[in-house]
């Protein structure tokens, strides 16, 4: 209790200890992750990730190519989907379950939200997980459903989005975001920036939001055969 | 007369503001609360408006709570406690005037920001990059003046609240600025450095202890000055605060990856999250003793003494918490908590019981004691104790059956090996639980209603009576 007696009557010596103390279980847990190679499925399976060849695109891109950074539409959508808030009620995070599996499919890798800034896992599923749902419905079906849910599903609890119809995107805002994700080291080529402008030109929010969700879960394949986690 | 010494030896009058405006958010937080939780019950309550649909007031509802009600009596406790407990004025008045206007513009820019849609999309850390800002500058001008006050004490040793409240204020400067490390695109649009895994990890680091220094170990620091004072007897344990300060400061640091149970995110690190909660709830038990057993001889004061009330059901509400909370950490019951309301309802039993009702006691507490005056009404007070328990209460029932109903929904089968319930069929069977939910938390509302009565009514008696005034002058001419 020595420490405690001088660190009780000294002020700076307790803040130094409270430094030390306060700093441990940060560092245990948050710098590995920067570290240790099994934390990205992809350093085992490199497919997961999509590498453009020379001279490639992002419009070069198939569905099942692997991960790659969101196209200006979709990004454009993946901000409006921060904006509104749908992270607080609906998870893209699969966990290894059966029922998980049958009812939202494969469980998430890590690897697939490397070009999330910020990750989009979420914390509450007020409503389904959403972390592949691109293609399991229609364009004409969310667009409905984002203007008036309890239209196709009665029970649901969701908002109505009306408003996502009616605002304009802007192809210099996009292109400001795109540019900052590339900053922060996401692989955007200044071509695919250069393009931004006239991808998004005369679309509307809704038309961006519907091009997110319809991408989520679809740019890998992933393969039942493989272990990609322990 | 005692009473007027310590008005003119100490800056009471930015403690009483903060301690109105604690009174003032605790009603407008929960109001949105209840508004936020009546949509879910009733969807046609977001009225097609992008202003007041869920998502957006979401975080106003987190904000107001934690940041504005939470914030203000957190800072109007520490200045308060620090001075009665160094026996000197706060170093800077004018520091703690600029914290004052700082904090509480910074919830204004929340409150215009937040509906509007501008957000970094990071739970309990929504606000933009240059509120960021102007959080860290404020938050380190109430850690600078707090630290330069206990510098000048001229008590030997600094009290064990101030040990809390100083944990609390350099873990949350810490813990903001890593978590906020942003790149700005515009004015009010940034993107987080951080990606995926590494950002959901350091994104639950700062949410679980946003909740474990900001809501825990300052509000600890509350206990450990307004309990004994309250009560009229020395803390139970000097020792049991010594190893509930230094356990608590060392382990919490560690829980946030509990959060992330069965996601990409690696098992070793959930795991090792799960086994330090365990752990934790020696120390926080050992807390909870620490408070309730400082009322040892005097537990008959609680049949008299609203305001002790408060703090000792609070202490009741923490035990349970931090007994629920390692609970909930563990894989196996995670499993079924995780992503359901179980979890909103365990985060409520610690906002609602503990923060809540400690804080409560405190705005209680600190009003007859900076206006020099009796409470306006005690029964009102009484009145509120009962409403705010049985909130509580209803709140949490309701989510716990919800949250425990929509698990097993999700992972029911039927005879033939499918899956028995949609999703939506769970969110049909919520209803009546969100219906309970919001009428829980509506009478909780209530009662800080009646709090904000009688706090306004105190302060206008005082201020007819110039009960204030009197004690200033009285010190003057002594």
């Amino acid at each position: 209790m020595a420490i405690q007696e001088k660190m009780e009557k000294n002020i700076w010596g307790m803040i130094i200890m409270l430094l030390i103390v306060l700093s441990v279980g940060g560092i245990v847990e948050i710098v590995p992750l920067f570290y240790i190679d099994k934390t990205f499925e992809h350093n085992k399976y490199p497919e997961i990730v999509w590498k453009p060849k020379p001279g490639q695109t992002l419009q070069d891109h198939k569905p099942g190519d692997g991960m790659r950074p969101y196209k200006a539409l979709e990004l454009a959508g993946r901000d409006i989907y921060q904006r509104e808030g749908c992270y607080l009620c609906h998870s893209q995070m699969i966990r290894p379950f059966r029922d998980e599996k049958e009812r939202y499919g494969h469980y998430s890798l890590a690897s697939e939200s490397i070009y999330d800034h910020p990750f989009q896992w979420g914390s509450k599923r007020t409503g389904p997980d959403i972390a592949r749902i691109g293609g399991k419905y229609s364009d004409d079906w969310h667009r409905k459903h984002l203007r008036a849910p309890r239209l196709l599903v009665p029970e649901s609890v969701m908002p109505n989005y009306p408003w996502l119809q009616e605002n304009v995107l802007d192809g210099e805002t996009i292109q400001a975001h795109m540019l900052g994700m590339q900053r922060i080291g996401v692989p955007y080529s200044d071509v695919d920036i250069a393009a931004a402008a006239a991808e998004v030109k005369g679309k509307t929010e809704e038309d961006a939001m519907v091009a997110y969700l319809q991408v989520l879960g679809t740019m890998v394949k992933l393969d039942e055969s493989k272990a990609y986690r322990e | 007369m005692v009473e007027a010494t310590l008005e003119q030896k100490y800056n009471y009058s930015v403690v009483r503001w903060f301690t109105i405006m604690s009174a003032v958010y605790l009603v407008v937080g929960a109001l949105v609360g209840v508004y936020i939780a009546s949509e879910l019950a009733w969807p046609i309550l977001n009225f097609d408006s992008p202003y007041l649909s869920f998502g957006r007031l979401r975080p106003l509802h987190t904000n107001a709570v934690i940041f504005a009600f939470g914030g203000c009596i957190l800072m109007a406790t520490a200045f308060y406690t620090v001075q009665r407990t160094c026996g000197v004025r706060l170093w800077s008045n004018r520091m703690a005037w600029f914290t004052f206007w700082g904090w509480n513009l910074i919830i204004v820019s929340a409150v215009i920001t937040l509906p509007l849609g501008l957000t970094q999309a990071k739970e309990y850390a929504e606000l933009e990059w240059p509120i960021d800002i102007a959080i860290a500058v404020v938050w380190l001008s109430y850690m600078f003046n707090f630290i330069m006050t206990i510098v000048h004490r001229k008590s030997s040793h600094i009290y064990v609240s101030n040990w809390f409240f100083l944990g609390m204020m350099v873990m949350i400067t810490y813990l903001h600025v890593v978590n906020s490390l942003a790149i700005p695109v515009s004015l009010f649009k940034s993107y987080s450095i951080f990606a995926g895994v590494q950002d959901a990890m350091i994104q639950w680091w700062w949410g679980h202890n946003a909740v474990g220094f900001y809501l825990t170990a300052g509000f600890l620091g509350i206990m450990y000055y307004f309990v004994p004072k309250q009560a009229g007897k020395p803390v139970f344990s000097y020792r049991l605060s010594v190893i509930h300060f230094w356990a608590l400061m060392f382990g919490y640091v560690w829980l946030g990856a509990h959060h992330l149970q069965y996601t990409a995110l690696p098992d070793w690190t959930g795991s090792l999250g799960a086994a330090v909660s365990m752990a934790m709830i020696i120390p926080s038990w050992g807390g909870a003793v620490n408070g309730m057993m400082t009322l040892s001889g005097a537990w008959d004061k609680l049949r008299t003494d609203y305001v002790l009330r408060f703090l000792i059901m609070s202490l009741a509400f923490y035990a349970m918490s931090v007994f629920e909370g390692p609970v909930m950490s563990l894989k196996t019951v995670n499993a079924l908590s995780h992503y359901t309301d179980w979890t909103i309802g365990h985060v409520h039993s610690g906002a609602l019981g503990w923060v809540g009702m400690v804080g409560i006691g405190a705005i209680y507490h600190l009003i007859t004691k900076t206006y020099h005056i009796e409470l306006w009404s005690t029964r009102l007070v009484n009145t509120h104790f009962w409403t705010a328990t049985i909130g509580t209460l209803v709140y949490i029932v309701a989510m716990w059956v919800s949250g425990i109903m929509q698990g097993l929904m999700w992972r029911a089968y039927d005879e033939y090996g499918t899956l028995a319930y949609t999703f939506a069929e769970s969110v049909e069977a919520m209803h009546p639980y969100y219906a309970m939910r919001a009428v829980g938390g509506a009478i909780f509302l209530a009662g800080a209603v009646m709090m904000l009565v009688n706090v306004v009514m105190t302060v206008l008696t005082a201020n007819s009576q110039g009960s204030v005034q009197k004690a200033r002058t009285a010190a003057a001419t002594a």
